[in-house]
Formats: structure tokens, sequence, C-alpha cells
């Protein structure tokens, strides 16, 4: 059980990185990309793409796909976001969910139905581990991800905190209004964050291709765990999709752990918990103290 | 009479308009179909029935309540679920298949407490796990075994023709109940109700609308509806998979029949579930990339055409066949 909580830790990073992208959106331009799953996943066969059709090592595919799909992030934001977004909330869910299914179905077409992975293209980084005490092995891919994903994570918050780009994201989330008032310019600043975060799933999608196998139709499950992980920590906050990807990580593994069909459900529970929960407490505060709502008092 | 005291809008005609009598006459004629043509007609029927079942169940979740759920494959999936349940437990099929669409719509009853508490994206993904985490469910079930599925065997205790005649007669029925229920529900107070809650939530509660309570009412009676057509649909395939009876396609489908046809209106998703029922029939063969290319053009249509066929057609001609907008005076 140890061992299981620990794999999950490290399976939290994972999602930490494909969630972060997710949350950025979600602060600064403030709408569900319901594509994100399926962004991750062309990020990977792109990656794959580089390895097997043109030769190159690895690390040289990632760092070539992760500019690309910045500049598709970028374009897309410029084309089809920014002008579904004016018209309400409806909108952008609908265009992401259709651009979801073409990039499925096209995914499928370009690269057929095998499953693929670039497991087989980083050597031993794919499967050896290190033995730590009581009995647990650290797979070293796991831990090399939840590192990145500290990393990055780190990355964005000093990007955030530090430079000039940074606080005319956090102006633009605050107040796109307010901040075009002072001479922030909000649409430049959503292209940005799109390429951000496109950017940041294409990695996610490369690290889940390297730990497993993936298939074109697997991104509408990873925007799923990216927003549970994004709704477990709490929306808008950096570091809290690392502690959700965590919480997410662990409840899987946990799960697994008792039986590998209960992998998924654990994680589906417990952001319906978290969820419910945080409503909970929302009616509480808004009935006067749980002594109140408990005993049928109405405030 | 006092100008101030004129009302400010009029609800659509009491009596049923010209395309009122035109879709009883449509339907009365839909009905005597299978006496007149072969299988394969009324098994097309059959199929085109669950698609304007399922667009009109969708524009009235997310056209006029503003709940844009992904997740009405839940209900699509537990229906048929509840259907072979009821069949195991000794139910003759045709009364299972009802009833489990009526079981579906009672697990939306919980759900709706929950669920509906959270505003657009959060609501829309949330039900999306909701869906998956009861496909996971099912598929614990011995008699589904898993991601193998089932099959609907008691049907074939009928004759070949007799059954294809009765589903479709149970789904134009359920077809023709639910959109003229949509329909009423619209004209009255309740859908008033859900279009302000749709522009604007608070501003709804504001003025004395219980939100909760319409909200959960629609959610509802589109659960129902959706959980028909997922019995209906598989009386006609006879088999139930959780990955096909609960995939997320339908929620593709839906969005595209109501986005091509016309959100908010209610002629829209019928026009949208014909064009959706032909392109199918044209170009269902080419697999992955016609997938592909319905999602592109429900992009299209959000960014370039989000009123649809339909609405754009409507705001250029004024043509209304079924009102449910308000008419100023």
């Amino acid at each position: 059980m140890l061992d299981a909580i620990v794999q999950g830790i490290l399976l939290g990073g994972y999602y930490a990185i494909l969630a972060a992208g997710l949350s950025l959106m979600f602060g600064v331009v403030r709408f569900i990309n319901l594509a994100h799953g399926d962004l991750a996943m062309l990020g990977a066969y792109l990656a794959l793409f580089c390895v097997e059709r043109l030769g190159l090592p690895v690390w040289l595919a990632v760092a070539a796909t992760l500019p690309a799909m910045a500049a598709l992030g970028w374009l897309l934001q410029a084309t089809i976001f920014a002008r579904t977004l004016k018209a309400g909330i409806l909108l952008p869910l609908l265009a992401t969910f259709g651009l979801g299914a073409v990039l499925q179905n096209g995914m499928f077409g370009l690269f057929g139905s095998d499953t693929k992975s670039l497991g087989n293209h980083i050597g031993s980084l794919s499967w050896s581990s290190w033995q730590v005490p009581f009995d647990i092995s650290v797979g070293k891919l796991p831990m090399f991800t939840f590192v990145v994903a500290v990393f990055v994570l780190g990355a964005l918050h000093l990007l955030l905190a530090r430079t000039k780009v940074g606080r005319a994201i956090r102006a633009t989330s605050i107040d796109p209004e307010a901040a075009e008032l002072v001479g922030i310019e909000a649409a430049r600043v959503h292209r940005v964050a799109a390429a951000i975060a496109v950017a940041l799933a294409a990695l996610a999608g490369a690290f889940l291709a390297m730990r497993a196998l993936i298939t074109p139709y697997a991104g509408p499950a990873q925007l799923i765990f990216a927003f549970e992980a994004v709704v477990i920590g709490g929306i808008g906050s950096l570091w809290g999709t690392l502690v959700g990807g965590i919480v997410l990580g662990i409840a899987q593994s946990l799960g697994a752990w008792l039986s590998p069909q209960f992998f998924q459900l654990a994680g589906h529970v417990i952001f319906l918990a978290v969820l419910g929960a945080r409503l909970w407490r929302t009616h509480v505060a808004e009935h006067g103290g749980w002594r109140n709502v408990v005993s049928g008092v109405r405030a | 009479m006092n100008e101030n005291a004129r009302p400010i809008f009029t609800v659509a005609p009491r009596r049923a308009s010209p395309a009122g009598w035109i879709a009883i006459v449509a339907v009365a004629m839909l009905a005597v179909v299978p006496l007149l043509c072969g299988g394969p007609v009324v098994d097309k029927l059959t199929t085109l029935c669950v698609y304007v079942l399922l667009a009109v169940m969708w524009n009235l979740l997310a056209g006029y309540a503003g709940l844009v759920s992904v997740g009405q494959q839940a209900f699509f999936g537990l229906g048929g679920y509840f259907a072979l349940r009821l069949v195991e437990a000794g139910l003759p099929p045709y009364p299972a298949l009802v009833a489990g669409a009526f079981a579906s719509a009672g697990i939306a009853v919980p759900i709706s407490l929950f669920l509906l508490r959270l505003r657009n994206g959060e609501f829309a993904i949330a039900m999306w796990v909701t869906a998956e985490a009861f496909r996971l469910l099912v598929m614990f079930d011995p008699l589904v075994q898993g991601e193998t599925g089932t099959s609907l065997l008691a049907l074939n205790a009928y004759e070949p023709d007799l059954r294809r005649n009765l589903t479709y007669w149970v789904a134009l029925a359920s077809m023709a109940a639910m959109t003229a229920g949509s329909y009423w529900l619209l004209c009255r107070r309740i859908g008033w109700a859900a279009r302000a809650i749709r522009d604007d939530e608070d501003a709804a509660a504001s003025i004395g609308i219980e939100t909760m309570r319409v909200k959960r009412v629609i959610f509802i009676v589109a659960a129902l509806g959706c959980a028909l057509a997922g019995c209906i649909w598989l009386a006609s395939a006879i088999t139930f998979q959780p990955r096909t009876n609960f995939g997320v396609q339908w929620t593709v489908f839906m969005l595209f029949m109501v986005l091509v046809g016309g959100l908010r209106s209610f002629e829209g998703p019928i026009i949208g579930a014909l064009l959706f029922f032909a392109v199918q029939e044209i170009f269902g063969d080419f697999g992955a990339w016609y997938l592909a290319g319905l999602g592109a053009v429900a992009v299209a249509f959000a960014l370039y055409l989000p009123e649809g066929i339909w609405g754009a057609l409507r705001s250029r001609t004024g043509i209304e066949l079924m009102p449910t907008q308000v008419k100023h005076p």
C-alpha cells in the first residue's frame, strides 16, 4: 500500500503537467478547452513522428515538438478560441469539443489505430528503477516526470511572478478590461497563455507516450484526468494543480492496488467527493453554519 | 386599455399552429409506414427517430436551459442497462425497455441535486465524469461481462418483422411524445423561466425564479428522452457494449445536429437531425475521416453561423413554424 501511495504521488507529477495548461487557460482566458487532452495526444504523435520517421533522438524530438505545439496554441487562440469567446460560454465549449473530434479522428486517419509508445526509444529509462527502503521501487521515468513537473510549475510561477509577460497575464486574468486600460492587449495575452497551455499539453502527452501505449482516442480520458486534478487542487491555483494531481494519482493507484478495474473509478469518485464537499461547504456557509443545516433551522 | 397595462410580450398561441397540425399528420403518416414499406425503410426511420429525439432533448437542455452537458450518454447507456436487468428479472422486453428509460430518469433525480449546482464548463465535464463513472460501474455487473457486453436475446422471441415494427412504433411514439412534451414545456411558465436562467442565472434568481427547481425539471425530462433513445437503440441493435452505449460520440452527434440545425429554435434540431441522418447515410462509410469532418463542420458553424441553418433562415425571412420566441407586439 505504501508502494501504491508512492507511485500515486509520482503519477501526480504527470497530471500536474497535463493540468497546468488547462488551469492556465481557465484562469486567464476563462474557458475550458475540451480539446486539451486531444492536443496532448497530438503532441505525443508529433514527437513519435519525429523519432520514427525523421530519426531524431527522443529529447530532440520533444524539444522540436514543444515550439511547434506552442505555435499551434497561438494560432488556435487567434483563429478559433478568441472568436467564440465573444459569444458567451456555450460556443467555446461546442467549438473545442468539435475540435477534439477533428483531432481524434484526424490522428486516427493519419497514424492508424495501432497503439504506439515512445517507451522503446528511451532505453533503460522506461523500465529501470531505484530500490528504496520498505521494499519500494521508484521508477526512474516517473521520478523524472515528477521532477520535470516541479520544474515546469516553478518556471511558470517565476514567469507569472517576475516577468512583464507574467504581470500582464495576471492583470488580464483578474480584469481584462482594466488591463486594457493600462495598455495591456488582452487578446495578445490570451494568445501567449494558449501557446503555453498547448505546449504543456504536448509535453504531458510526450511523457504519457514514454510511460504507456497511446491511441488517437486517448485524449478525452486525459482531459477528464486533467480537469479532475484542476478541480481537486482548486481552480486557478498553479501549485494547486500539483496537489490535485497528487491526490488524483494516489486515489487511482490505491484503487488499482485494490483491483485493476478500480484505477479510473477511484479517481472519478475522489473528484466527485471533493466537488460534493465543496458544494456542501458553500451550502453550509450560505445557511448559517452546519449546526443550522443539520438541525433544519432556516437561516 | 391603459398603455402601461399592455403585456410586453405574448406567449406562443394556445391553439395548435398550422405547423402543429402538419406535424400531427406527419406522425400519423409515419405510423402506417411499416404497413406499406419493407424492413430496411423501417430500420432507417427508427434510427431517424432516435436522432430527432436526441437532438430535441439536447437542445432543450443546452439551447433553452443553458445546461451544456457532455454526459447525456450516461442516461442513454443506463436506460439500456436497466432494460437488460429488468428483462433478466423476468419482465417482457418492451415494457422493460420503457421501464428502463424511466428508471434511468429516476437516477437523474439524485444527480440533479448535486451537479446542477455547478455552472457552465464545470457542469459539462462533471456530467462527463458521471457518465464515465456509470460506464465503469456497469462493467462490474457480471451480466455485462466488462468490456464484452451482452445482448437482449429475449427480443428473439418475437418474429423479426414484428420486432422491427414494434421497435419502430416505440421509437416514433417516444419521439413524438417527447418532442410535443418539450414544446408544451417551453410554451409554459417553466420554459420562460429556463430561458431566463440560461441568459443570466443570478438575475433570474433575483426576480423570484426558483432556479434549481426549473433546471431540475428540464434536466430530468432531457434524461428521460436520452434514456428512451438509449433503450430504442438497444432494441434495434440488440447488443449492449458499455463502450458504445456510454460512448461520448452520442454527445458529438447531438452537438452536431443541434449546432448545425439551429440552437435555441424548436425546428432547428429536427432539421439538424434530418441533415445528420442524410450525412450519415452518404458519408458514414468513410469512418474516421467522416467523424473528423463532422467535428470540423461543428467548429465552422460555431465560428461563422452560431445560430445554425434554421436560425439564419429565420432571421433572414422571419418565418417561424413552431414559435417559442418572445414576440414583441
